[in-house]
């Protein structure tokens, strides 16, 4: 018998005996029936560009379709924008600066930057749904995440719209005039937010483009904006491919752009920006450290690895994608984290209990597939939990890659999916190697019960926002941005203002 | 020998890990975001009523209060398909009266909160000799309290030889741990108290949250810490260990939050009343009246409930 003195039999030990060793059964004695989320999306079946405070039609009337990552289906007609389009989206933006939103006192910026946010709230449920039907996200984090974070941080700029005299004491701040914004898909709604709500608090003009397959939420909070009485071309919204984006960077107008999105495309526009005066900023791509020592809480870290990795799909650019976990440890952390994805739900991200709903195009599917099919070809093990995938539409089991190192394809580039890497170490100073072995320096976390060691790890780290005990976890107060790769200039806080004002 | 002390509790937990109270909390979170709709519902409302251990215990019970708790225990409701309770659980002094209205072949069982219930502070013997006592009037399970002074002053040992002694006075009676989650305080001293108790125990005893006599009875989060700690001890030993949260759950939309805990925690092999129990009283009622919104689509008046008992 087993007491309190006795020491931990290893598992090897009871398997000795000729018993199996004992397992868990997460089977089907309790299935949950289907539970989808039933607000009315308010969806129209083609969206214009909204540009002065109206939507119209593109130049060229070309449109594109939207398709519902989950079943395929189309969704909607977005507009596609040319050159031409984009610069009256710049003039109209240019003469509300002028006119109107430069001159406007912060405490009248506030007023409509609140207005906004209330309305937003006041339509969650809408919006939601609109965002899992768009983007592939699970309804849960749709309704728990997206959307009241994007109220959020409109509510946070608003505050501050009001008090820029305090923002930088001793000296004063003043917008920059228009800027040029492009955003990724992976969080449509909630980087409008992130981008716009400093920008307009600040008193700059807009000029944005969505990511082609998430258009949706971003017109449709363009409704908002007609709704809240938000003057004309304060915010204007060209819709498009990369061409689009490519002439929204580099119109003569924008005094600034901000861009957030892949490194490869950070990089094509750094390049083609060279030799100008626009300011940037650049919030890139990740190949966050998630880092595991012996004496962390083990169970809480196995959530916060889940958390870190399988949280929309992985298509998060902090996602912690490359699990470092000491050696001592290693064998049960695995096991653990392989019962916890057992459960995990994958499947119609209307379903309110879906965990991992469908990867957001065709495109990532194949790119993710592609990233797998190397990591299994390098000789790293794979693991996958017997799931039920739907048949229509693009979804990717969550997976974990153990026996990875350093020099695997799936241990250095962003999979931008659900695929988790497990690497391990044996001492503080090789975690902060490996951690900083990367071209990237987004983010990173760290599970210990050691505050100091918390507090060491965090000055050694290279990356941006750093996580302790926790794992993706914003808040509008807090800014976000990176190091190295992962790109420069700060969103939200203090610090995020800054980079869309001038000091004078 | 307060320095000896910690020290006991911080040589198990380095042992067997610690917990994190964050963490805790945002893995329970998510059990309450599940949405059960339909056959499913209805599929967990009677689980859920199956494992209800039916409970009075009050200073006013009398041999009338028991016997017409223990009818409720066979026949919650009109309706045939809702399955008996799991067990009555009465005071010591009850179990004949409970055994007189059960009979001797009854699917209902008796259990009996013994060892000087809540506190625990008789001398052992006593807690013996009413353990004994319970056993021989019919009880077919115990359920203890820990001795809780001994824990939190770092006497492991005599926590862990003071439930061997009830485990043998017990006989062939199943055991149940009572650990007071609330008076040990932390989600650390919950998992320490559990691992003690269950190095000791025999393969379907329980180990459970609380007497419900204190102000913190079950929650998702202390359930959620025990469930894992039986998990790591049967993944580690293969001896499986029953769990029941008792105190503090009185709606089935609580109860149905606790059996998904256990889904994702546990599995199926726990999902049924030899695994998993629920301590409450006025539970079983909503379970009965979600039971019959499920079929009829409209909720019942409370007086269409027999015994709408109130106690926990």
């Amino acid at each position: 018998m087993l007491t309190l003195t006795a020491k931990k039999s290893p598992r090897a030990s009871t398997r000795a005996h000729g018993r199996p060793a004992p397992e868990l059964i997460f089977g089907d004695l309790w299935e949950f029936d289907p539970a989808p989320e039933t607000a009315d999306p308010k969806l129209k079946a083609r969206y214009e560009l909204f540009i002065d405070g109206k939507f119209v039609a593109p130049a060229a009337g070309i449109y594109f379709d939207s398709i519902n990552p989950a079943n395929e289906k189309k969704l909607a007609e977005i507009a596609q924008a040319d050159a031409g389009d984009v610069d009256l989206a710049y003039r109209a933006a240019q003469k509300s600066y002028d006119t109107v939103w430069g001159k406007m006192s912060g405490r009248d910026r506030a007023k409509y930057l609140y207005r906004i946010a209330r309305l937003l709230q006041d339509r969650a449920r809408e919006f939601a749904v609109a965002e899992t039907l768009d983007g592939g996200k699970p309804i849960k984090e749709s309704r728990d995440f997206d959307v009241p974070m994007a109220a959020a941080h409109f509510f946070y700029h608003a505050g501050w719209a009001d008090k820029l005299d305090y923002v930088a004491p001793g000296r004063r701040v003043a917008p920059l005039g228009v800027v040029g914004q492009v955003i990724p898909w992976n969080f449509p709604l909630l980087m409008l937010a992130w981008k716009l709500a400093p920008a307009l608090a600040m008193g700059n003009c807009v000029v944005i483009k969505p990511a082609e397959t998430t258009s949706i939420t971003a017109l449709k909070l363009a409704e908002i904006f007609q709704d809240a009485g938000l003057p004309a071309g304060v915010v204007n919204m060209v819709t498009g491919f990369g061409d689009t984006g490519a002439a929204v960077m580099a119109h003569p107008i924008a005094a600034k752009v901000a861009f957030t999105g892949s490194t490869e495309v950070g990089k094509i526009i750094m390049r083609s920006l060279a030799g100008t005066d626009k300011k940037m900023t650049m919030e890139l791509g990740g190949k966050a450290a998630n880092i595991v020592f012996d004496d962390a809480p083990i169970d809480q870290a196995v959530e916060g690895i889940v958390n870190g990795i399988f949280f929309n799909q992985g298509h998060v650019c902090c996602a912690g994608s490359r699990l470092l976990v000491q050696e001592s440890v290693a064998a049960e952390v695995l096991a653990k984290l392989k019962n916890r994805i057992k459960v995990l739900r994958v499947g119609d991200p209307i379903d309110k209990n879906t965990d991992i709903g469908a990867i957001n195009s065709k495109e990532q599917l194949a790119t993710i597939k592609r990233l797998v099919a190397s990591g299994v070809k390098e000789g790293a093990t794979l693991f996958q939990p017997a799931c039920k995938l739907p048949a229509k539409g693009y979804y990717f089991p969550p997976t974990v890659f153990s026996n990875v190192t350093m020099s695997h394809r799936i241990a250095r580039e962003e999979i931008f999916g659900p695929v988790l890497s497990v690497l391990t170490f044996r001492t503080v100073d090789e975690a902060v190697e490996k951690a900083n072995n990367t071209a990237y320096g987004l983010s990173a976390g760290v599970w210990t019960d050691k505050g100091s060691r918390v507090l060491k790890m965090s000055t050694e780290l290279k990356a941006g926002v750093i996580w302790a005990n926790t794992y993706n976890k914003f808040d509008p107060t807090s800014p976000f941005g990176g190091y190295k790769e992962s790109g420069f200039g700060r969103e939200g806080g203090r610090q995020g203002l800054f980079d869309y004002c001038k000091l004078v | 020998m307060p320095l000896i002390a910690p020290a006991a509790v911080r040589r198990l937990l380095k042992e067997i890990g610690p917990v994190d109270y964050i963490g805790i909390e945002e893995r329970v979170a998510k059990y309450s975001t599940r949405s059960i709709k339909n056959a499913s519902k209805l599929f967990g409302l009677k689980l859920a009523a199956s494992m209800v251990d039916l409970t009075t215990l009050e200073g006013k019970d009398t041999a009338g209060k028991v016997e017409s708790l223990c009818q409720k225990a066979l026949q919650p409701h009109d309706d045939p398909t809702i399955p008996t309770v799991a067990a009555v659980c009465v005071y010591p002094t009850m179990v004949k009266y409970a055994r007189r209205a059960l009979g001797q072949n009854s699917p209902v069982r008796i259990a009996s909160v013994a060892t000087a219930f809540p506190s625990g502070q008789a001398p052992l013997a006593t807690r013996l000799a009413e353990v004994k006592a319970a056993v021989a009037a019919g009880a077919d399970e115990i359920d203890m309290v820990i001795n809780r002074g001994a824990f939190l002053a770092g006497e492991l040992n005599l926590v862990q030889d003071e439930i061997v002694a009830v485990r043998e006075a017990c006989g062939g009676a199943t055991l149940k741990v009572i650990l007071e989650v609330s008076e040990l305080e932390t989600y650390d001293n919950i998992r320490a108290a559990s691992f003690l108790a269950m190095r000791v125990l025999r393969p379907n005893d329980f180990i459970k949250t609380s007497t419900g006599k204190t102000s913190l009875n079950a929650t998702l989060g202390n359930n959620q810490v025990m469930l894992e700690a039986i998990r790591d001890f049967y993944l580690e030993t293969g001896i499986p260990i029953s769990m029941k949260p008792a105190g503090g759950i009185r709606t089935a939309k609580q109860a149905l939050q606790f059996l998904v805990a256990v889904k994702e925690t546990l599995g199926d092999e726990w999902l049924n009343n030899t695994r998993y129990r629920f301590g409450a009283s006025s539970l079983l009622n909503d379970l009965l009246r979600q039971i019959e919104k499920q079929k009829t689509g409209a909720y019942q008046a409370p007086y269409y409930f027999s015994d709408a008992a109130e106690s926990y």
